[in-house]
């Protein structure tokens, strides 16, 4: 993936990097054109971002950069996400959706040429001011990966081990959220008699919802889902879709996609994205039946990516 | 000829050949260990593994030399064993990935292939005289585990690295600290390995004399030591002492000394395969 970001764009940096500022331009005055504009004039002001408008949405993005090195992953992001809200990201493979992701809870941090410009607020904090704590952070923003990995351990001590390393002991509180995480991803009547088998004898549909329900079980805000359903088969991807949208009710959820159905399907918003730059967002309905730039719609209708 | 056969005659010659390489080595080492064993198998009894050396050849036994190595096996592992694990976990998981650390990991990796003796030196020096710790066992000890810490530390570094990262990812997702990451999800996948390693690394300070005989163990100590202050020989020091001696007597202690050796080095190496298999047998990613 990362290796997908660095070699896509470096081909012709200044021909997409051109290109990419027309599509902000063009963007920022028909797209949302009141506050979207707004905010890219007053540049300097973005810290300062009213109390009200921070709370209103469960995240935030400013102004967002992303580099690794020299390289530009991700220009000028700008978004709100709504809470309890499915949102899609959508794009061709290396166009940054996962890196931007993978910023909404700071995975990125581990990656050393990483550096990020920009604000992002989640339940009106700035997550990369230096009073965040990363693991409460990521205790709030859960997420879940594209191919399964649960730990080679069994599938009770895989549920709570985000109880676990918050220092929890108590046996029967353990149990009781163990049972309550797995019935919620419709897995408890599969494993409620194997509970101390190995999670890496589970089928891979299984391995993906049991790492849903280890998620679940340190009770977050947000879920981030990156590609989810990619390494699974399509009946494994109906039980996760339906269960992504179950967990609409409780959770706001971010999610990666190549699939355009199931962007189509789950999502209540779509963004996508196209070479480090967010082309358009907004109703999943409206970027699927009327995407305002040709770009977008060729993507939709499968013509590239 | 036409080609398809001179390619099919290449391909038998090198076959040959390299059977011929494969088998060099151990038809040496099994003409070696047959005559050590016809020489020493008769020797070795309940009275030579616990008997006190002695002048007369039929009297002595290993036992000093024995406990020696016990010593310095079990010390050796203590210190080296921590050491070695937590600076690969460093390397591995906390050192930002720069110039330093890649000056850190060449200089660990040479570390690995300066000759033994010298190690002893700087135990001799270091340990011995400077630190006031004189031929003892804890003197030893430290000098074979400097010996073997790049051994242990390259090992580690390895079996972390082939912990897959989407574990890591999984455990720092739901809230894990970079130290509980590594405790109770990289360390417990990598363990067979770090093990197997150690074990290794072990069962080559076991054999090990050159650097002992410098930092000062004694060829002939009357009797085993009993702390690590003590003064102390290693059966290889021991082997050689009585190789070096004229009367046949001694050439067979040597040689029963010597397989006694060569049972406890292989003991070691076939615990490290069998770690490696079960380790790997429990884990499949």
């Amino acid at each position: 993936m990362k290796n997908d970001l660095i070699i896509l764009p470096s081909a012709q940096p200044s021909f997409f990097k051109s290109m990419g500022s027309d599509i902000i331009n063009t963007k920022t005055s028909s797209n949302e054109p009141v506050i979207e504009s707004e905010v890219i004039t007053n540049n300097q002001e973005i810290t300062s971002v009213k109390k009200s408008e921070k709370k209103e949405y469960q995240i935030l993005v400013k102004n967002v950069n992303v580099f690794y090195s020299e390289f530009q992953a991700l220009k000028d992001i700008n978004m709100e996400v709504s809470p309890k809200s499915i949102t899609a990201f959508i794009g061709p493979s290396g166009c940054g959706k996962s890196t931007f992701l993978r910023t909404l809870n700071r995975m990125n941090d581990y990656i050393d040429s990483f550096k990020i410009k920009g604000d992002i607020f989640i339940n009106g904090k700035n997550i990369y001011n230096e009073k965040i704590i990363l693991e409460q952070l990521r205790k709030d923003v859960g997420m879940v990966f594209q191919k399964p990995n649960p730990f080679p351990k069994s599938i009770l001590e895989n549920a709570i081990y985000g109880l676990r390393i918050q220092g929890i002991k108590d046996k029967s509180f353990l149990a009781e959220r163990a049972e309550d995480s797995l019935k919620q991803v419709g897995l408890w009547d599969e494993v409620k008699d194997n509970l101390k088998k190995s999670a890496l004898a589970l089928s891979g549909g299984q391995q993906q919802r049991l790492c849903i329900a280890r998620t679940l079980a340190v009770e977050p805000e947000i879920i981030l889902m990156d590609e989810p359903t990619s390494a699974l088969d399509p009946i494994s991807t109906g039980r996760i879709e339906e269960l992504i949208f179950e967990l609409k009710k409780n959770y706001t959820i971010v999610i990666v996609t190549h699939n355009m159905q199931q962007a189509s399907r789950i999502s209540d918003n779509t963004a996508f994205f196209y070479l480090g730059e967010l082309v358009e967002q907004g109703k999943t309905n409206d970027i699927f039946t009327n995407p305002k730039y040709k770009r977008t719609e060729n993507y939709i209708t499968g013509r590239f990516g | 000829m036409n080609k398809i056969r001179i390619n099919r005659l290449k391909d038998k010659g090198f076959s040959v050949l390299g059977m011929v390489s494969t088998l060099f080595g151990l038809i040496l080492l099994g003409v070696l260990f047959g005559d050590i064993i016809i020489e020493g198998v008769q020797r070795i009894n309940w009275d030579f593994l616990t008997n006190l050396p002695s002048r007369k050849p039929e009297k002595s036994g290993i036992f000093t030399a024995m406990m020696g190595s016990v010593w310095i096996l079990l010390l050796t592992t203590i210190i080296s064993f921590p050491i070695g694990v937590a600076a690969a976990v460093y390397l591995e998981e906390y050192a930002t990935k720069g110039r330093l650390s890649r000056i850190l990991e060449i200089n660990i990796s040479n570390l690995a292939g300066v000759p033994s003796i010298i190690y002893g030196l700087l135990g001799l020096e270091v340990f011995a005289r400077l630190m006031g710790l004189g031929p003892s066992v804890l003197a030893g000890s430290l000098t074979l585990s400097l010996l073997i810490l790049p051994i242990i530390i390259v090992a580690t570094r390895e079996s972390i690295k082939a912990v897959p990262s989407s574990i890591r990812d999984a455990s720092f997702a739901l809230g894990a600290s970079k130290w509980q990451t590594t405790y109770f999800q990289v360390l417990p996948a990598s363990f067979g390995g770090i093990l197997t390693g150690v074990i290794l690394a072990l069962s080559r300070a076991v054999g090990e004399a050159a650097p002992l005989i410098v930092v000062g163990a004694l060829a002939y100590v009357p009797f085993a030591p009993k702390t690590p202050m003590d003064e102390f020989s290693v059966m290889p020091i021991q082997i050689f002492n009585w190789i070096s001696r004229p009367q046949h007597g001694f050439i067979v202690n040597a040689s029963a000394a010597i397989i006694v050796l060569l049972v406890i080095t292989f003991a070691m190496n076939g615990v490290a395969m069998y770690l490696r298999s079960r380790w790997q047998k429990r884990i499949k990613w």
